[in-house]
């Protein structure tokens, strides 16, 4: 193959239609997914449910743990953009409209109502709580939010303690997403070993690898889980029940992993360039990651992002049930925990319809990504 | 036949002695034994009866090593049915679960029906209309049911169901059936609210199955063989029947199989949050209260009974296809 930059030709327009640019596999791969219009998409969004788990704080209008005790179950609160002045003309001036209690007698409780004349003047960049960036800069703006800080504002309404649902879904946003990241590094390790294993060496190994994937796939998980999870201490600091809620559910999330790599290892182990590669003297080891894993490393990728979501859901069960992580920590499943009941549901719709949403559209755009990222790494799909 | 039979039970055992020793880690993961836990609690109502706990400390082995504790639990188990003792209710584990345990597997077996019924038609429809309204229908509400965790999509049931319909939600039967013996009347109020638990626990799984249906099928309808009988003249629902769908309908049997435990699973967590008398309040009722022989034994039997329905759903496959009996 001729080095087709170095070729002057190049340089003219007319032999640019001429000679076609030699596209490398990862540049393929990268044009092949970009046509994939959903995934292509997914992959912002997902990208900027990152960026939201990052810059958390900066995002939120209010601490998460800061209580209410005027703002129990209010319900959201809609941004509007024109104030109405004395005179009869309105001014443009982005604010909330506050909350009132008011008791509504045909219900026989007091509920809230727009109060037209209180006013929350709202703004970017605005003065707020003060908090640490990345853990490291301090800082006190925060993007959007009521320009005078004693105000308080409701953008998804607040739960039963008067805290602010919005602000706890973005900063839920860090844990759920970081869960489905840390569990799929955890269940990479163990499925790429055993897979690898299992492929490579093939015999009773296998066998035995075999017979344990299929162990865990025929008892149902959730009861699993749930007598694993039970067993985690109350008193432990939230930060470790954190990883071993992630280690659980990442214990049952390797098996799809290690059974597509075993498959990957068993269809190329008896291809021409890794004999080539043994006869040459190579260590089975320096086989593997040299030539067999470079391979298949793009089909790995597209099957850790699917099983991203399959984590989530799974931290987000557990936590919905009340034996996954523990209140103090703000994740998607202990949000959704405040609407278990029928009742809590009718009151304040909103306690479910966010948190569900967000699981919702994070889970989907990660499994359209995984679905481009697939159909992309698959030389022979079409 | 007989050969992949016996080969197929012969690999179950392995498994189910490893769902043993799995459940019976579950029950010794909380710290304490339980009779430390009860100790506790007939000492706070007064009577303490050393006699009493001696004894069933001796029963279960507590204080022994762990292998001993093991063969003790096993052994009650497989040789006279005895799940041992509920902490909290004071009573036989025995007495408690079956009951409820039937629910659970009847629920999850009506949806793997309701699984099929839809997923089935909607499938073919699907691969035979491709890229049509209606395929891309299937195909969003496909993503859609992956995406929604079951319990989510069962509070937003609950929801419209009681917000719109004024339906009464949670439970099996209205609250005036409960004790009711079974009548006519108990029945159909059964079947009006046995069908939201099963479609919520059946949407995940029946949007998966139709996107396998469809690729199976997509994969056999433009093979040569469909041409031919096209060509010959048949009708072409007919030949849809007759031919590729037959083809396609093999690996829909064989997932069964991986589609079983997650409905299980699926039921567990539903009638938790619908407030359904089966399984799932019950073992995160006695997992919360550390009440573990109870928990382990919903364990246990949930486990065997689903390794026992792969195993069937192998041998139904073996039995229609041959290629897997000679494999």
């Amino acid at each position: 193959m001729t080095d087709v930059n170095a070729n002057p030709a190049v340089q003219t327009g007319e032999a640019d239609v001429l000679m076609p640019e030699l596209l490398g596999p990862k540049a393929l791969m990268w044009r092949k997914f970009k046509r994939h219009r959903i995934a292509y998409v997914s992959l912002w969004v997902v990208g900027l449910i990152y960026l939201m788990a990052l810059f958390g704080e900066f995002l939120t209008t209010t601490e998460i743990n800061e209580t209410n005790r005027r703002a129990p179950f209010a319900p959201p609160m809609g941004i509007s953009l024109f104030v109405a002045q004395e005179d009869g003309s309105s001014e443009f001036q982005l604010h909330a409209k506050g909350l009132k209690l008011e008791l509504n007698r045909a219900e026989r409780r007091r509920t809230f109502v727009v109060d037209p004349d209180k006013i929350i003047p709202l703004g970017f960049f605005v003065k707020g709580y003060e908090y640490k960036l990345l853990g490291l800069f301090p800082m006190d703006r925060h993007l959007f939010g009521p320009k005078n800080a004693r105000d308080r504002v409701y953008f998804w309404g607040a739960d039963r303690l008067g805290r602010d649902i919005y602000s706890r879904i973005v900063m839920g946003t860090r844990v759920s997403m970081s869960i489905g990241l840390v569990g799929v590094v955890v269940s990479l390790f163990i499925g790429v070993s055993l897979g690898g294993i299992s492929g490579y060496y093939g015999g009773w190994v296998d066998n035995v690898i075999q017979r344990l994937i299929e162990f865990i796939r025929s008892i149902p998980t959730i009861p699993l889980w749930m007598g694993l999870a039970a067993a985690i201490p109350l008193g432990w600091p939230p930060l470790r029940t954190y990883f071993v809620v992630t280690l659980i559910v990442s214990m049952i999330g390797w098996t799809g992993l290690a059974r597509e790599v075993r498959g990957k290892f068993l269809s190329l182990r008896n291809e021409d360039f890794i004999v080539a590669a043994r006869l040459d003297g190579l260590t089975d080891w320096e086989v593997i990651w040299k030539h067999m894993v470079p391979s298949f490393s793009s089909h790995i990728i597209a099957s850790l992002t699917l099983a991203v979501p399959l984590m989530i859901l799974a931290e987000t069960s557990l936590s919905f049930l009340g034996i996954g992580l523990q209140p103090p920590i703000v994740s998607w499943g202990t949000l959704l925990k405040e609407a278990q009941n029928i009742r809590t549901i009718i009151q304040a719709p909103w306690l479910l319809i966010a948190p569900g949403t967000m699981i919702v559209f994070a889970v989907l755009s990660l499994n359209f990504l995984g679905d481009g990222l697939r159909d992309a790494s698959d030389p022979n799909a079409h | 036949m007989l050969g992949y039979i016996y080969r197929r039970i012969l690999y179950m055992i392995p498994t189910v002695f490893l769902v043993s020793i799995v459940t019976f880690l579950i029950i010794q993961l909380p710290p304490g034994d339980y009779l430390d836990t009860l100790a506790a609690e007939l000492s706070d109502s007064g009577g303490l009866d050393t006699g009493t706990l001696e004894a069933l400390r001796d029963q279960y082995g507590l204080g022994q090593p762990m292998y001993v504790q093991y063969y003790k639990w096993i052994t009650g188990i497989l040789f006279h049915g005895d799940f041992g003792l509920s902490f909290e209710k004071n009573l036989p584990v025995n007495d408690l679960i079956w009951d409820r345990l039937g629910w659970t597997f009847g629920i999850s077996l009506l949806t793997l029906l309701f699984i099929w019924i839809t997923a089935l038609p909607i499938g073919i429809y699907s691969a035979v209309r491709k890229y049509s309204f209606g395929d891309y229908a299937a195909t969003f509400f496909g993503f859609i049911g992956l995406a929604v965790p079951n319990f989510l999509l069962a509070l937003v049931m609950m929801y419209v169901a009681f917000k719109y319909f004024g339906q009464s939600v949670g439970g099996l039967v209205s609250p005036e059936y409960i004790d009711a013996p079974w009548t006519w009347d108990k029945f159909v109020d059964l079947l009006k609210h046995i069908w939201m638990p099963i479609v919520v626990v059946g949407t995940s799984g029946a949007a998966a199955l139709i996107r396998i249906m469809r690729a199976n099928l997509l994969d056999e309808l433009y093979r040569p063989y469909v041409v031919t009988a096209r060509a010959k003249g048949m009708s072409e629902f007919q030949l849809l029947m007759k031919y590729p769908v037959r083809v396609a309908l093999n690996p829909f049997i064989s997932t069964i199989g991986w589609i079983l435990p997650t409905l299980v699973s699926g039921e567990i967590i539903v009638a938790v949050v619908m407030n359904l008398p089966t399984t799932g309040p019950m073992l995160l009722r006695a997992l919360l209260v550390q009440d573990m022989y109870l928990a382990g034994s919903l364990i246990l039997i949930v486990s065997l009974l689903t390794v026992l329905g792969t195993l069937v759903s192998d041998l139904l496959l073996a039995w229609i296809d041959p290629r897997i009996r000679y494999q």
